[in-house]
């Protein structure tokens, strides 16, 4: 029977990492996410988990011990954040080339300088273009929950791509909240142990793994980690399917929050979707025809659902953590490329808040929703809205 | 008629047809130690076959798995330049998990060691994997063109260290990785150079049968970035152990009361107490080393640069508790 505990996004994570039964689990600790280490090494020192725990020296070597392992053939597990991602950054590329179906559970937090250790999604926000599966958990369920189905998806043959699940630091990393574990056995079924057909290192089959491409061969090594993305977006639908049927609890690339007859859609990820459907649900109550939507999977980017989404309002807000320099934030980027071809498309509006833990509160929000009003109006506003900025101090 | 048993395996593991240089010493080097290798997991496992191959980027990288051709005949990982010994650590632990019997052998250049990879070395190292890692020092990156590496020895020319007006080519004493390695009171540390095979092999062999992990540094040389004849090869890299320039030695545990100094060879006279090596008197100045490459031509015009680095060759011996004496060539 699967038992509730309560517990923070972090011992979620681990927990997580002692369901999937990984044999080889490489890491280094960093704020937010020092305790998932921690954790899993308790679970390693009492026989819960049967795994090598290689304690790094630092996060280049922790992914680089995961690639070694997951090259080897067996399934490899890490966390890290921020700083910790940011000096993983070059062998996240290479994990995805070569098509290592590793995990990172990921307490997303703000990059240096200056030092802040508080939440953003800089960090993984930054490493979108590696290759890598994003998925962003709102809570401390999804963390666990997403956690398992990253590693079936990333195992998947028709992916075989390494994946990172998000979670805000402190807002989830720090908080506790009621979650369920489920049973081990039937997160076997629902797992499988890790059986690789490509990757290992078998002296009575020797195989050759990261060579050099010459130009006649390196794009076609490129395109296959696309293809495996494209591949990706049905087998994450099929996987959440079997999740929801093996363990109850419904997941979707994106989730719709009374969208239906909405004008303002705001579009947002991780921990903020919940502070933003508690808003709109108080404004649903004054009559306003407002609705959110939550991205769970960011990587393979949900087009298809964005479109279909962007078909039931006049504006799209977009509520993110996260900068990409002279252009906005990279979640507007994203949803505006995807409806550039559109005949009828709403008006994409960026609002960058939160960064580095600020909070996000309903006078910000409301901020929000009166751009995204004049929007609605026909008026001129900006593109990009730093909310809850401080201008007095700038 | 009796047919006499070949002095190694004729087993291959790194194949004919990879694309290093003519004359190259690292690759030399490849074929020693796999074969070496393969002999002690004979003899340790029961399984010739009973390792992986994890390598650093770097020359012999690049020559010897160029898509979609490979010149290993073992398991063979690459991941990137600085990472060999964490990738390795990965797969050690893999196996371990596995239940897999055998030992991961690393290659990593000068570059890849001594430099951006020290820190992954020693992490390697200190946790004590099951892994043998050799560094085959070139004493420069030539991967990218023959720039400077911090064992770039005193007085070399290399694309980053020009000898020009007011610079004598490299500036600053060679960094010994196998010393640092040693701090880390593993099983067996040693030296050796591709000048001798049989060093090679037997150091090789006896690294790759201790439990736990393993560090050999090989001078090795490379006639392209050294400017060095294709045919010399070999006899340089002796030369260097012949002139003193190499120390060739062994640490077991860390135990630097006993560092095991090995005879140089040419004619060089040893002399002991108690068993244990004090001081050596070389007969080959280092001259005979220098002038065969051209990448130290330049300091036959300054020779108290050759001075000074008989000065730090000293130095080094003395580390190793040892009173060397470097003839000046005969005018
Ligand atoms: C992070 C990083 N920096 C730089 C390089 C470029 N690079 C590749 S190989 C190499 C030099 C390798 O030198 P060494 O380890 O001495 O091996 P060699 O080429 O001499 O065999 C360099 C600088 C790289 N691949 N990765
Ligand atoms: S450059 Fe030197 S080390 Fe590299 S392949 Fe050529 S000879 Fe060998």
């Amino acid at each position: 029977m699967p038992v509730r505990k309560v517990m923070k996004a972090n011992e979620a994570a681990a927990w997580a990492a002692k369901l999937a039964k990984p044999k080889v689990i490489a890491a280094f600790p960093i704020t937010p996410s020092t305790l998932v280490p921690e954790k899993i090494s308790e679970f390693v020192a009492n026989g819960e988990l049967d795994a090598e725990f290689i304690k790094v020296e630092s996060e280049h070597s922790a992914i680089s011990a995961c690639v070694g392992a997951s090259a080897a053939g067996v399934r490899t597990f890490t966390a890290t954040a921020s700083q910790g991602l940011a000096l993983m950054h070059e062998v996240l590329f290479i994990a995805a080339g070569m098509r290592l179906p590793i995990v990172i559970a990921v307490g997303n937090r703000a990059l240096s300088a200056p030092i802040n250790i508080w939440n953003d999604w800089q960090d993984s926000i930054s490493e979108r273009d590696t290759g890598w599966l994003q998925f962003y958990a709102e809570n401390n369920q999804e963390a666990l929950d997403l956690i398992l189905a990253a590693f079936k998806v990333a195992e998947d043959e028709r992916v075989l791509l390494p994946a990172m699940v998000g979670f805000d630091a402190f807002i989830l990393t720090h908080t506790v909240e009621p979650v369920e574990i489920p049973d081990q056995e039937a997160v076997d079924e629902f797992l499988g142990e890790y059986e690789p057909k490509h990757a290992y290192l078998d002296p009575s089959r020797p195989i050759t793994q990261g060579t050099l491409a010459f130009p006649a061969h390196y794009m076609e090594a490129r395109y296959t980690v696309w293809e495996a993305n494209e591949n990706a977006r049905k087998v994450i639908d099929e996987v959440f399917a079997e999740f929801e049927k093996k363990f109850g609890r419904k997941y979707s690339k994106i989730e719709e929050y009374r969208t239906d007859d909405a004008d303002i859609i705001l579009i947002t990820m991780g921990s903020l979707a919940g502070t933003v459907k508690e808003y709109v649900d108080a404004l649903r109550e004054k009559g306003v025809k407002v609705g959110a939507a939550k991205i769970t999977v960011y990587r393979p980017f949900p087009m298809d659902e964005i479109r279909e989404i962007a078909g039931k309002a006049k504006v799209l807000a977009i509520l993110e953590k996260d900068v990409t320099f002279s252009v906005g934030g990279a979640l507007f980027q994203d949803v505006s490329r995807t409806l550039i071809n559109e005949e009828e498309k709403p008006k994409v509006i960026d609002f960058i808040l939160g960064l580095g833990g600020r909070d996000v509160t309903f006078e910000n929000l409301d901020e929000v929703l009166s751009i995204s009003k004049k929007a609605l109006d026909g008026e001129k506003v900006d593109e990009v809205n730093w909310i809850g900025l401080r201008k007095e101090i700038l | 008629m009796a047919v006499r048993k070949p002095p190694i395996t004729t087993r291959e593991y790194w194949a004919p047809g990879h694309a290093a240089c003519a004359g190259c010493g690292p690759a030399i080097l490849m074929k020693l130690a796999t074969k070496a290798f393969s002999e002690a997991m004979e003899e340790k496992y029961g399984d010739p076959n009973a390792f992986a191959i994890a390598h650093a980027t770097g020359c012999m990288e690049v020559v010897s798995a160029v898509f979609p051709y490979t010149a290993w005949k073992a398991p063979w990982i690459h991941v990137a330049f600085e990472n060999a010994a964490a990738a390795a650590s990965g797969v050690d632990a893999a196996w371990k998990k596995l239940g897999r019997k055998g030992k991961i052998l690393v290659f990593g250049g000068d570059g890849g060691t001594a430099d951006i990879g020290l820190q992954a070395l020693s992490g390697m190292l200190e946790r004590r994997h099951n892994a043998v890692y050799i560094m085959y020092d070139n004493e420069a990156y030539m991967n990218t063109g023959i720039q400077r590496s911090s064992s770039t020895p005193y007085g070399a020319w290399t694309t980053t260290s020009p000898p020009g007006k007011y610079s004598i080519g490299e500036d600053k004493p060679k960094k010994w990785v196998a010393l640092i390695a040693a701090a880390h009171q593993i099983p067996y540390v040693a030296t050796a150079t591709i000048g001798n095979a049989f060093d090679v092999i037997t150091k090789v062999k006896k690294a790759a049968k201790v439990d736990g992990p393993a560090f050999i540094q090989v001078l090795a040389t490379c006639p392209t970035g050294w400017k060095s004849p294709l045919e010399k090869t070999v006899e340089i890299a002796r030369l260097a152990a012949e002139t003193g320039v190499w120390p060739l030695f062994e640490i077991e545990n860390g135990d630097f009361h006993n560092i095991k100094i090995q005879p140089p060879g040419g004619g060089a006279k040893v002399k002991r107490e108690g068993g244990r090596v004090v001081a050596i008197e070389f007969k080959k100045p280092i001259e005979e080393y220098l002038k065969l490459q051209g990448r130290f031509k330049h300091l036959f015009r300054k020779p108290e640069a050759i001075d000074q680095l008989r000065e730090q060759i000293k130095a080094m011996w003395k580390v190793l508790g040892v009173e060397v004496t470097l003839p000046k060539p005969e005018e």
